[in-house]
């Protein structure tokens, strides 16, 4: 068993820090604090590393491992940043009966994701599975930032990335 | 406390308002399954096989967690119950890793023995199996996912009663698995090796780090002298592995056996005790003559050490230099005994019986290698001892008793023996420090306030015209407790032991391990300590200084304690370790 790297550096600022002490010490103290300080620490550095976790940790006195635990329960907590390009691919009912799913790992292997990531190394891409997202009628439907794409099959992949190369 | 007025089964009880079902039945002498329970520490309603049917109650209810009220009727063996209980463990069996034959716990694994209870005749439901993802790289813990269960018990002991936390439940339904923050290995984490989570596992996910195939190795190679020690608690625990009751004292047949087993020499790590009284003692004594830093504490833990290393950089100061006793006789086998006995040291090839996981860790330390060799070459636990014997075939109950050897086995003290339970290393220590400061010889050398389970104990002993304040707290959590309340300035003390498990060595995670069930009925800290009062109860020589090998080996090798000689062979250093 080997450790999961993290697949993009962290590069939080100081301000960032000063954000997320402040969010720790609004909530010290109270009960359940541990999800509200993972959510604005989410929305201040917009995921949830290992830096960011330890810092939580540190300040509110609740082990890692219970963070982890926390963090990787909820769908909601991504422990990966969103790429430049972060790619949606709806595995609701409707999508995921018309193959979604084949086209999801299609995307993560054209990208050359490492097993148990969802981003590229330099952090161009990421991608999430995603529930219904009311599109049902263009099945299956995945999207790329604002992007829309439907009624696809996995030989659209190729063309699809193609068009976010720079 | 009020009282409840219940039925179980039929039959009336009286049982105070705030008990569970489980606890009324357990009192009423009717047992029902438990799986994740873990009295005082894990009671969580989690494994569901506790269930009981309640009159009126619209649901089966799970024993361990729901309360009794005035009134109630319960039922504990009902076709409904007997179904219920039975296809939530046929479903836990479901995607367990059923390779009973070749896991460690063979014949001693809860699991097994309910799928016996409840009488489990087929697995109708063969589904996807949970992945086998092993975690060895820790020197003292192996994890193995696709045994566990799930139920949570190491969680509890690792958070609650050690406070180190550094595994927890991750992912979620059928991904559900127990690891540490982004997946490390628990030798990546601020793990302090204890061994708790062992000791209260259910099934085989958790097991130490086999050291028995390098020790059965080294008695095959004829170009070695292999000598093996054992520390005081294993005689304590080691016939529970053989079907003696709880608390039997087995010295003699452990020296029987362990010569049947090959060893060239088998030595008693209690002689190493008392060389660490001698040391410890005047490291004390120089400390508060010296005014020197206050208070002292204990360094014999390995799992303390870390722990204190991870959490308390602060106090590394505070802990004494003096290696623990095993690594002790390790430097001193390499040395001074290699000498007298004409070996090459690099030939000698020592290993210890612990009743510690913790201690395998230790032994990986490169600074514990004073002679330019390692003091300590291999480590098993108590019940990798017992898996050898009976690979063996000794049959262990049957053995004549034996001595250990000399020059080093056949004079242990009393004071070397009771190290194996909390509250004995300080005991030890006040025996002789009392009479080194005084020059006086005192007949009472029982230290009752030190003694006991109780989880901080504090005393205040007079010696000469000084009051000594000593604290002795066994466990991690009351380890950090007491800790904390020195460093917020609200208790000060002269002298401090801390063990890293509940009870001391007796109870350390290398001891034979016993059904939740059971635990929850005998005290094991208490039982196995009472064969170690006892065998100290019973020696010529009760004090580390009267022993004629520790006085002889100063005069002929170390000169004096803490001395030059004792600096180099006897003492160690720490270092902060990161805890994030």
């Amino acid at each position: 068993m080997l450790s999961q790297q993290q697949a993009v550096a962290f590069n939080g600022t100081k301000e960032q820090e000063a954000k997320l002490m402040e969010v720790i010490s609004r909530y010290k103290g109270t009960d359940g604090a541990l999800i509200p300080v993972l959510h604005e620490a989410q929305s201040i550095y917009g995921y949830l590393p290992v830096e960011v976790q330890a810092i939580i940790s540190k300040n509110l006195d609740v082990t890692m491992a219970e963070i982890y635990g926390v963090v990787t329960f909820y769908t909601q907590f991504t422990t990966e940043p969103k790429g430049k390009y972060h790619i949606g691919v709806c595995l609701g009912t409707a999508c995921y009966v018309k193959g979604s799913g084949a086209i999801f790992d299609k995307i993560k292997e054209k990208l050359g994701m490492p097993e148990g990531s969802n981003s590229t190394p330099d952090g161009k891409f990421s991608i999430e599975a995603t529930r219904c997202i009311g599109a049902c009628g263009l099945a299956p439907v995945l999207t790329v930032n604002d992007e829309v794409y439907g009624k696809l099959t996995v030989d659209d992949v190729d063309s699809i990335l193609a068009k976010y190369v720079d | 406390m009020e009282m409840v007025n219940i039925t179980i089964n039929g039959q009336s009880l009286s049982v105070p308002q705030d008990y569970t079902i489980l606890q009324a039945a357990r009192q009423a002498g009717i047992d029902i399954p438990t799986l994740c329970y873990l009295k005082d520490i894990n009671e969580i309603g989690a494994c569901r096989m506790c269930l009981v049917e309640v009159k009126g109650a619209r649901t089966l209810v799970t024993a361990c967690v729901y309360p009794v009220n005035e009134g109630m009727e319960v039922f504990t063996n009902t076709a409904r119950v007997r179904k219920a209980r039975k296809a939530v463990l046929e479903l836990m069996l479901s995607n367990h890793n059923k390779k009973c034959l070749t896991c460690v716990r063979n014949r001693n694994c809860e699991l097994q023995t309910l799928a016996e209870e409840l009488n489990v005749t087929e697995l109708p439901y063969e589904g996807e199996q949970t992945p086998s993802t092993i975690d060895d790289f820790s020197p003292s813990i192996v994890r193995d996912n696709s045994k566990c269960i799930l139920c949570r018990r190491c969680i509890a002991v690792c958070k609650k009663v050690q406070t180190v936390g550094v595994i927890d439940a991750t992912e979620r339904g059928f991904k559900t698995k127990i690891g540490s923050s982004f997946d490390k290995s628990l030798n990546e984490t601020d793990c302090a090796m204890c061994g708790q989570c062992i000791n209260i596992c259910p099934v085989g996910a958790l097991q130490e780090k086999d050291g028995i195939a390098p020790v059965w190795k080294a008695l095959a190679d004829e170009t070695k002298h292999v000598v093996v020690q054992t520390a005081p608690a294993v005689r304590a625990a080691l016939g529970e592995e053989f079907g003696m009751p709880i608390g039997t004292p087995v010295t003699g047949k452990m020296a029987a056996a362990l010569k049947m087993l090959g060893f060239d020499k088998v030595f008693d790590t209690d002689f190493a005790a008392d060389l660490t009284i001698m040391e410890e003692g005047t490291e004390l004594i120089n400390r508060i003559k010296e005014g020197g830093k206050l208070p002292l504490i204990t360094s014999c833990s390995p799992g303390w050490v870390k722990f204190c290393e991870h959490n308390f950089p602060d106090f590394l100061d505070n802990l004494s230099t003096a290696k623990s006793p095993h690594e002790m006789y390790g430097a001193v086998l390499k040395s001074y005994y290699a000498e007298k006995a004409g070996i090459d040291p690099k030939d000698i090839y020592v290993v210890s019986v612990m009743p510690c996981t913790a201690k395998k860790f230790e032994a990986q330390r490169e600074e514990l290698s004073g002679t330019g060799y390692p003091d300590v070459d291999a480590v098993i636990t108590t019940r990798e001892l017992a898996k050898m014997i009976k690979e063996a075939g000794i049959e262990f109950a049957k053995l004549e008793d034996a001595v250990f050897d000399s020059p080093f086995g056949d004079e242990a003290t009393g004071a070397g023996v009771i190290f194996g339970a909390t509250g004995g290393v300080m005991e030890a220590a006040l025996r002789t420090v009392s009479e080194v400061l005084t020059g006086e010889t005192f007949d009472n050398v029982e230290y009752e306030a030190v003694r006991g389970t109780e989880g901080i104990k504090e005393a205040t002993v007079t010696i000469g015209d000084m009051d000594v304040k000593v604290a002795v707290a066994h466990g991690l959590g009351n380890a950090r407790t007491l800790l904390n309340s020195i460093r917020e300035g609200k208790a000060d003390y002269h002298f401090i032991e801390i063990m890293g498990c509940p009870g001391g060595c007796v109870t350390g995670g290398g001891q034979p391990i016993q059904p939740a069930k059971l635990q929850a009925e005998i005290d094991l800290k208490a039982e196995r300590a009472k064969a170690l009062y006892a065998e100290d109860r019973a020696l010529t020589y009760r004090k580390s200084h009267d022993n004629p090998y520790i006085k002889k080996i100063y005069e002929e090798y170390l000169g004096e304690p803490c001395g030059h000689k004792s600096h180099k062979l006897l003492h160690t250093h720490y270092q902060e370790r990161p805890k994030y």
